[in-house]
């Protein structure tokens, strides 16, 4: 009961509620085709719309085990593919030295000593159900490691020198995120599919907050998510994502509210807004305005 | 299908590799073609591939799917004097000069005496004859950015700093395991990113040409490098300069940015940049060069605080200004007075030799 060919993008939805994400017909879609077709899925979007959840929930729908490899600057094969352990190399030198035996370079460098990284552990993968390969914020690595990406997820090998081409039996499912610090080489891009998640609307926030914080009140849920609505609204330098709309609601909720009020917002504002200018943007703007907005729009 | 669709989306501006009108057609196969939404959502994830181009689709989609003969031809033309403030006429102007500089071999030695004096000249009062001549002095320029300590190690020499074990359990293995020759690892440079933002205002407009001419050389010549225009709103042209030709390139720049000599809104854009690029982290330890006559038409205050935020993401900021140049100019307009507090370098970039002088203050 391997769900990884589904038939019809309604499959995804439900699978990926049911496993606590609620994704929109777009990343639905996007989803759907990337694990038809076999093609890593490019992610972009604001800091906190769930771009990396992605990744987690399909490891825990498809029933994968989910290898994560966070890029970041200066990135290189050690680190992504694999590495040889030297200190045990060394060990190991020493002992055949110390037993007056010839030393096999072949022995030490096979498998025994091999240290795999998250790419070859993707690759090297056995058993039915492929790996859920996330490729997080690739914008951070730099662009000669994007080339080699590009030459693994094309060919799904790679080759160690010292042991031969390792060539996955069934390919991972890859999903790529970015925070668009940079561009994405095009020729990265074309090997992917593509999707720019945007906020979610009124409807699908509630949702989520309930979905992720059941135990919040549903009357404070809604107020919560209009007034995450209206405060991305307000210009802000960083305009609250869904998981700060999650953290806020629950924040509020171990207060022991059950409604939006002005005390509490004024209170918790830290929890939802992370920038001092926008805290004071919103509180210039009125906290009270804000509340009332929320609870007309939730009601 | 999807190939008539490929081209519809051609035509509106948005690059659609042939692959990706392959993968379009097998996702096609994939969703089926009886409904909107499915058909909709597998072009986006297959044939766009940066949130800017959403927009352009989305109209290029109405167009094909509903065949509504939408507003596809009014997308992004651009303003008739763009190109007659861009676009120097090389081939009649060249031959309007005494020195015909064409691309014949014997001319090469003539065109050195001129060079000097146009170091020094100021950008405003170029003719255009003198201004392609100019431009082939900006091919010369090389930028490079301040260095930074890298992540990236590589292999050294000197017997100090980090074990390369790697290395270290090779060599032993000559002497029979004992790892008697050690290697070790050192710290790679990297060179900072670089960014530059013109100012494309009305104000800037004879300096502006030649501006964008060295933005095209900084943006070929270097792999980290982003390129903004600052007018009313934002516009980024990084990947328009990419080409090599750089009459193309400003071209395509020029086309991309609509409010070429408009008015300005430093401020404002100052914050769209920091919003949508540069705290995110193009800015981020970069070297951030402004060129700007610092007016600015909206409140200095808003100028004033977006520069802070900058200044506190960026490693350096680098302001040219061409009219610091001009003999008693004080930095008295508005938008430079609120500003200036966060530069920390103040040139000026009025002529060629000022430009070569700006290549040395991003390189320290």
């Amino acid at each position: 009961m391997v769900p990884l060919l589904p038939d019809t993008v309604a499959e995804v939805s439900k699978g990926l509620a049911d496993h606590e994400y609620l994704a929109d017909d777009g990343l639905a879609t996007s989803i759907f085709l990337a694990l038809r077709l076999q093609r890593p899925l490019l992610l972009e979007g604001e800091a906190g719309v769930g771009k990396t959840e992605v990744a987690k929930v399909l490891a825990r729908w498809t029933g994968g085990e989910l290898v994560r490899l966070q890029c970041y600057e200066g990135i290189d094969a050690s680190q992504a593919v694999y590495e040889w352990d030297y200190s045990r190399q060394l060990l190991h030198l020493r002992a055949v030295e110390a037993s007056h035996e010839r030393v096999d370079e072949d022995e030490l460098y096979s498998e025994r000593f091999l240290v795999k990284r998250p790419l070859l552990r993707a690759l090297a993968h056995e058993g039915d159900v492929p790996p859920v390969l996330l490729i997080d914020e690739i914008d951070r690595a730099d662009d000669e490691f994007e080339a080699f990406l590009l030459e693994i997820l094309s060919d799904w090998s790679i080759s160690v020198p010292e042991l031969g081409v390792v060539r996955a039996d069934v390919p991972p499912v890859v999903v790529l995120t970015s925070n668009r610090t940079r561009d994405v080489h095009d020729a990265l891009k074309r090997r992917c599919l593509y999707h720019w998640i945007a906020h979610p609307d009124f409807e699908r926030e509630l949702a989520i907050v309930r979905l992720r914080a059941p135990h919040v009140p549903e009357l404070l849920a809604r107020d919560v998510a209009a007034a995450a609505e209206a405060l991305r609204g307000l210009e802000l330098y960083k305009p609250p994502g869904v998981a700060e709309t999650i953290d806020w609601a629950e924040a509020l909720a171990t207060l022991g509210r059950s409604r939006l009020d002005e005390a509490a917002v004024d209170a918790t504002l830290g929890t939802i807004l992370k920038y001092r200018e926008d805290q004071e943007r919103v509180r210039a703007h009125g906290v009270a305005d804000l509340v009332r907005t929320a609870m007309a729009r939730g009601a | 299908m999807a190939v008539a669709f490929a081209r519809v989306l051609r035509r509106s501006g948005v690059e659609v590799p042939v692959g990706a009108t392959l993968t379009f057609a097998e996702a096609l196969g994939c969703v089926g073609l009886s409904s909107r939404a499915g058909v909709y959502w597998a072009a986006r994830a297959t044939m766009v591939n940066r949130p800017e181009d959403i927009a352009v689709f989305d109209r290029a989609f109405a167009v094909f799917w509903d065949g509504r003969a939408a507003t596809l031809d009014a997308v992004e033309l651009p303003p008739e004097e763009v190109i007659i403030a861009l676009d120097v006429p090389d081939a009649d102007e060249a031959e309007g000069t005494d020195d015909d500089v064409s691309a014949d071999a014997p001319v090469v030695t003539l065109r050195w005496s001129p060079r000097e004096v146009l170091r020094q000249r100021d950008f405003a009062l170029y003719t255009p004859a003198e201004f392609v001549e100019a431009r082939r002095l900006m091919n010369d320029l090389r930028l490079v950015g301040a260095a930074r300590p890298s992540r990236r190690r590589k292999p050294s020499r000197a017997h100090r700093g980090a074990p390369d074990l790697r290395r270290t359990v090779r060599r032993s293995l000559r002497s029979g395991g004992e790892p008697v020759q050690r290697a070790f690892l050192a710290t790679g440079e990297r060179n900072r990113r670089l960014v530059l933002l013109l100012d494309v205002s009305g104000s800037m407009e004879p300096y502006a040409r030649a501006f964008v001419r060295f933005l095209h050389a900084a943006v070929i010549s270097r792999s980290r490098v982003e390129a903004f225009a600052l007018g009313t709103r934002l516009t980024r042209v990084t990947r328009e300069l990419t080409s090599r030709d750089p009459d193309a390139a400003v071209l395509a720049a020029a086309r991309r940015v609509v409010d070429w000599s408009g008015g300005t809104r430093l401020g404002e854009a100052v914050k769209q940049f920091n919003d949508e690029w540069g705290i995110r982290g193009v800015a981020r330890g970069a070297v951030v060069v402004i060129f700007s006559d610092g007016w600015d038409r909206g409140e200095p205050e808003v100028l004033a605080e977006q520069m802070a935020r900058l200044a506190r993401v960026a490693y350096r900021i680098v302001w040219v200004n061409p009219l610091k140049a001009s003999p008693g100019y004080a930095p008295l307009a508005q938008g430079m007075a609120a500003a200036l507090p966060y530069v920390d370098e103040f040139v000026e970039g009025h002529s060629m030799a000022a430009l070569e002088e700006l290549t040395r203050v991003i390189a320290q």
